[in-house]
């Protein structure tokens, strides 16, 4: 988790050093589905604003958060039950999105995206006028 | 009030218990908690995603910590639920430290979903430096 660089070659650039040195976990989801969108929200406390990416293509959706450094000790634990890391996980979105209409939120750690459905994925009520 | 806090406890166990059927099996507690000490003090951090501060509550006696909160589920009226991961409901820990805590010093912030909590050690609990008198013999 700290920024130190690894004994040995050097890593090229900053992203090589983090996929070297910073675990990876899978964020817990909620998924929801209205008429209109599709709402994910992911878990993804201590994450740098700025480090989120999200990205869609070819029907899935990835969600990356870098987390920010944190205070840890080396000596003095008591209690160690979760680890520190940043985000990442794919999901297969089968349904026609609106791709640049996707929003994404960052607040209290949860990150929320809101897919909105293609106009003619969205379920068209059929007014029958009776003559 | 240690005793209502080991009554929480032992509630909370029922419960558990309870939810996982005839076999009382053993759930990783929640919120998972990093405990450590500098020496001066306690930490504690635990990761609380979707908590605002007044979803949350903490209390301090003597050497143990209480923490505790409820968040609703956040599905709406009329929304299909595809997947739903994220915990919510209620829940309550209590930690007890090694040593007793300075309760009017101690410390918390909630940034982003990181709850980040010091614990300034009880004056009487710190190892206090005794220093070692040299008695000479009378002749």
């Amino acid at each position: 988790m700290s920024m130190e660089m690894s004994k040995g070659s050097a890593p090229n650039t900053m992203a090589e050093a983090r996929t070297v040195e910073t675990p990876r976990f899978v964020p817990a989801v909620d998924i929801y589905e209205t008429a209109d969108e599709y709402v994910v929200m992911a878990e993804m406390p201590g994450c740098d604003p700025k480090g989120i990416d999200v990205q869609f293509e070819g029907g899935e959706l990835s969600i990356y958060g870098r987390a920010l450094p944190r205070e840890i000790p080396s000596t003095g634990w008591l209690a160690r039950e979760f680890g520190i890391g940043d985000y990442a996980r794919t999901f297969n979105v089968t349904e026609s999105i609106e791709t640049e209409k996707i929003s994404a939120d960052y607040e209290h750690g949860i990150l929320t995206l809101r897919l909105p459905k293609v106009e003619t994925a969205k379920p068209r009520k059929i007014e029958v006028r009776a003559k | 009030m240690l005793e209502r806090i080991d009554q929480l406890n032992w509630l909370k166990r029922q419960v558990d218990q309870l939810w996982n059927g005839a076999l009382p099996v053993e759930r990783p507690a929640y919120p998972a908690l990093n405990l450590w000490d500098d020496g001066e003090a306690f930490h504690a951090e635990a990761e609380l995603p979707g908590f605002k501060i007044e979803d949350i509550d903490l209390a301090v006696a003597g050497a143990e910590l209480q923490i505790r909160g409820r968040r609703e589920s956040h599905s709406k009226k009329g929304w299909a639920v595809h997947r739903r991961e994220r915990p919510s409901g209620e829940f309550a820990r209590t930690i007890t430290f090694p040593a007793e805590i300075d309760a009017d010093r101690v410390e918390a912030a909630l940034k982003d979903g990181v709850l980040s909590i010091t614990l300034p050690k009880a004056p009487s609990a710190k190892p206090r430096k005794i220093e070692v008198k040299l008695l000479g013999h009378k002749k």
